[in-house]
């Protein structure tokens, strides 16, 4: 019977992490139901970017405010966890707190200390991030696509930290031993007065329940980020690996179109040639994108990464002149759609059913795409290079090559170039004319 | 223009056997549009002090393409470019030199990937190159202490990462530099990328130009400052609607490099 913890312990532990790593294998198929793209090149600016970029904030803090409080919570979620291991341990060996059996009781001391100390840091962290969401109307978190479920997406995970920081305490509150070894409960100590009048069975209990509903909550947390904007945490290092490493400003050339160019630029090329071996011959059934399988898998990885912050969107200049544009909204569009044909390919036995529906049209519609400037500051902008101007052009690709519906004076502007090599109606033979002006 | 200016091509580099050190690759707006051409000559006239040995490919030049692509016509431009790709190799061109970041960017990051492998610079970096190898000098205080605010294009700027050389140009005019609150990397767009010079822009509650033109406005200066031909419209059109066209200049640092 002295087991019966052990064994629920590891059952608990199994489904939470089982659960979640089914969940995790459904985004990586989803992921690969876009595209196949070549990101072997450039290694080492690839690590570089990941150490800097992802590991190293260095986005975030651009943004002082918003991207120290959000360093001191990263910098806690990671050194706190280091805790769990020994919830696990503790969990599973049935021991009690093994690491001051391993470690000099100075070093757990100055350990848990520190994961005190961080603790309260990022309860006060949260509590602001809470109050810029919900008391200072920061613009970027009241867009219209913030509405409904992102909005409380956003609150519930701070509030899942409020009380996972808030049960670590008082774990330790509650822990008399802990407590009377007097190191390390640098933050504890000033909460474990508020239990003075409780018998020693009392606290004991207060302290089991708190370490069972911490080691709980964490599972529940962690498979809860599949169904939140929250992966970034998990996604942003791979995201900022597969990141852009050439200039922003390439665009990618489209190789089908290329391979159609080459033979019609070609005076010897017979078009009626059979493709020379080895030449792919899978014509793409289309060119640019309509829905999320035309989009490469990077772009579907942003899309899960993307956590909602809208810096993107409050560096996007035709949002900031109120056009319907928003980078954000790009990348939630994408996400919202992948998800819908992942659950549609799990309802179809593993098929993609034809649901009537796309990602133009039904998501994001033509007024959003050509309101963009490409001018790269929502890829400058986002923390963790996510890259929402190359989904815009794709599908605008899409709308120019497939549908000829580009605005009107687009087409005009497109027929000149055609004609005479300039988006105006002047002719090609007056191009010097200027300097006889 | 009071002064000749003279503009070989390469055709007639190629019929002497010669070749320029450097091809000025002028751009369609550089070409035809009549702000633009001031922009264009005030270069060729920086490029005529320093005795640079340039040539234009003229009526062989045709649209990068650029503008296509932007607008999701992908076909369009790589028949452009594959066209002037042609044309280029031809000629042997090696380094080219433009005052249009669309055309700069296009030719230097879209193109190798067509067979066109060349050395870009844009003219600020060109004009930063001729004064630090002492070729052009500037003289006269034409600028000295002038409130002069920069505008960087999206193109040069954030798209490649060029920030530096159209700021140490302007700082050789001995005028008073002075930012913008969003420059550099979070340089607010003038409104034309993207083929949106080309439309009328979607609905909404403000003009990207006119927010702009009130970011420049903010630092009060004389000169606002440009490296590209549609930046250049765009901020002249913003002071217009501002109505402070009678106190605020709109000029490319070619023009301002050209008088100083």
């Amino acid at each position: 019977m002295e087991y019966i913890p052990n064994i629920i312990f590891a059952v608990i532990l199994i489904v939470g992490i089982g659960f979640f790593a089914r969940n995790i294998k459904k985004l990586i198929r989803n992921i690969k139901l876009g595209q196949e793209v070549d990101a072997s090149d450039n290694k080492p600016q690839r690590w570089k970017n990941m150490a800097y970029i992802a590991l190293g904030q260095s986005k975030m803090v651009k943004r002082p405010i918003s991207g120290f409080l959000h360093v001191i919570v990263y910098v806690g979620f990671i050194i706190i966890n280091i805790e769990v291991l020994e919830i696990i341990i503790d969990g599973l060996f049935g021991t009690h707190r093994i690491g001051l059996s391993i470690l000099p009781n100075t070093v757990y001391g100055f350990l848990i200390g520190t994961f005190e100390i961080l603790a309260v840091l990022v309860l006060v962290a949260v509590s602001v991030f809470w109050i810029r969401r919900n008391v200072i109307k920061i613009k970027r978190f009241l867009s219209s696509e913030m509405k409904g479920w992102p909005k409380s997406d956003g609150n519930i995970i701070l509030y899942f930290e409020v009380v996972l920081m808030a049960l670590f305490l008082m774990m330790n509150a509650t822990d008399t031993e802990f407590q009377n070894l007097g190191i390390g409960n640098i933050i504890s100590q000033c909460i474990a007065p508020l239990f003075d009048g409780v018998s020693p069975e009392g606290l004991s209990a207060i302290e089991r329940t708190a370490w069972w509903l911490h080691i709980v909550g964490i599972l529940i947390f962690l498979n809860y980020l599949y169904f939140s904007k929250h992966l970034h945490i998990l996604l942003a290092f791979p995201n900022v690996y597969f990141g852009k490493v050439e200039p922003k400003g390439k665009f990618n050339n489209l190789e089908a179109v290329t391979a159609e160019v080459k033979l019609m630029m070609d005076p010897d090329a017979d078009p009626f040639a059979a493709a020379p071996e080895g030449a792919e011959d899978d014509v793409p059934a289309k060119f640019g994108a309509s829905d999320v399988m035309d989009l490469s898998q990077i772009q579907l990885l942003n899309a899960y990464t993307c956590t909602e912050c809208g810096r993107c969107t409050s560096e996007c200049p035709a949002n900031l002149t109120g056009k319907k544009l928003s980078p954000r909204k790009i990348m939630m569009d994408t996400r919202d759609r992948l998800e819908e044909v992942g659950k549609n390919i799990d309802a179809n036995n593993g098929e993609f059913k034809d649901d009537g529906k796309q990602l133009l049209g039904d998501y994001i519609t033509n007024e959003e795409l050509w309101a963009c400037t490409t001018c790269n500051a929502c890829v400058e902008a986002c923390p963790v290079s996510i890259n929402p101007l190359s989904i815009i052009m794709d599908m605008r690709r899409y709308l120019v090559m497939e549908q000829s519906a580009a605005p009107m004076e687009l087409n005009t502007m497109m027929t000149n170039i055609e004609n005479n090599g300039a988006p105006w109606p002047y002719n090609q033979m007056d191009r010097l004319n200027w300097k006889d002006e | 223009m009071s002064e000749e200016l003279k503009v070989p091509t390469m055709a007639e580099y190629m019929a002497e056997g010669k070749q320029p050190e450097i091809l000025f690759w002028v751009g369609s707006a550089g070409s035809y549009d009549d702000r633009a051409k001031k922009i264009t000559k005030a270069f060729v006239k920086i490029l005529n002090k320093a005795k640079v040995d340039f040539a234009v490919l003229g009526t062989e030049e045709s649209n990068t393409g650029d503008v296509a692509k932007r607008a999701g016509n992908e076909f369009l431009f790589q028949m452009q470019a594959v066209m002037n790709i042609e044309v280029l190799n031809a000629y042997e061109v090696k380094r080219i030199v433009t005052c249009d970041p669309h055309s700069f960017n296009c030719i230097k990051n879209e193109y190798p990937g067509l067979g066109g492998q060349y050395e870009v610079i844009h003219h600020t970096q060109f004009i930063e190159e001729l004064i630090a190898s002492g070729r052009l000098t500037l003289g006269g205080d034409t600028y000295k202490g002038k409130r002069i605010t920069f505008h960087d294009p999206c193109y040069l700027g954030r798209a490649n990462s060029v920030y530096d050389a159209p700021r140490d140009v302007l700082k050789k005019t001995n005028a008073n530099l002075i930012e913008m609150k969003r420059h550099k990397g979070t340089a607010l767009c003038c409104g034309a990328g993207g083929a949106q010079m080309f439309k009328d822009a979607e609905p909404g509650n403000k003009e990207i130009n006119v927010l702009r033109t009130e970011d420049a406005l903010e630092t009060q200066p004389e000169i606002i400052a440009t490296g590209c031909p549609y930046c250049n419209t765009m901020m002249t059109d913003g002071v217009k609607f501002k109505e402070k066209e009678a106190e605020i200049k709109v000029m490319d640092i070619a023009e301002l490099i050209a008088n100083a």
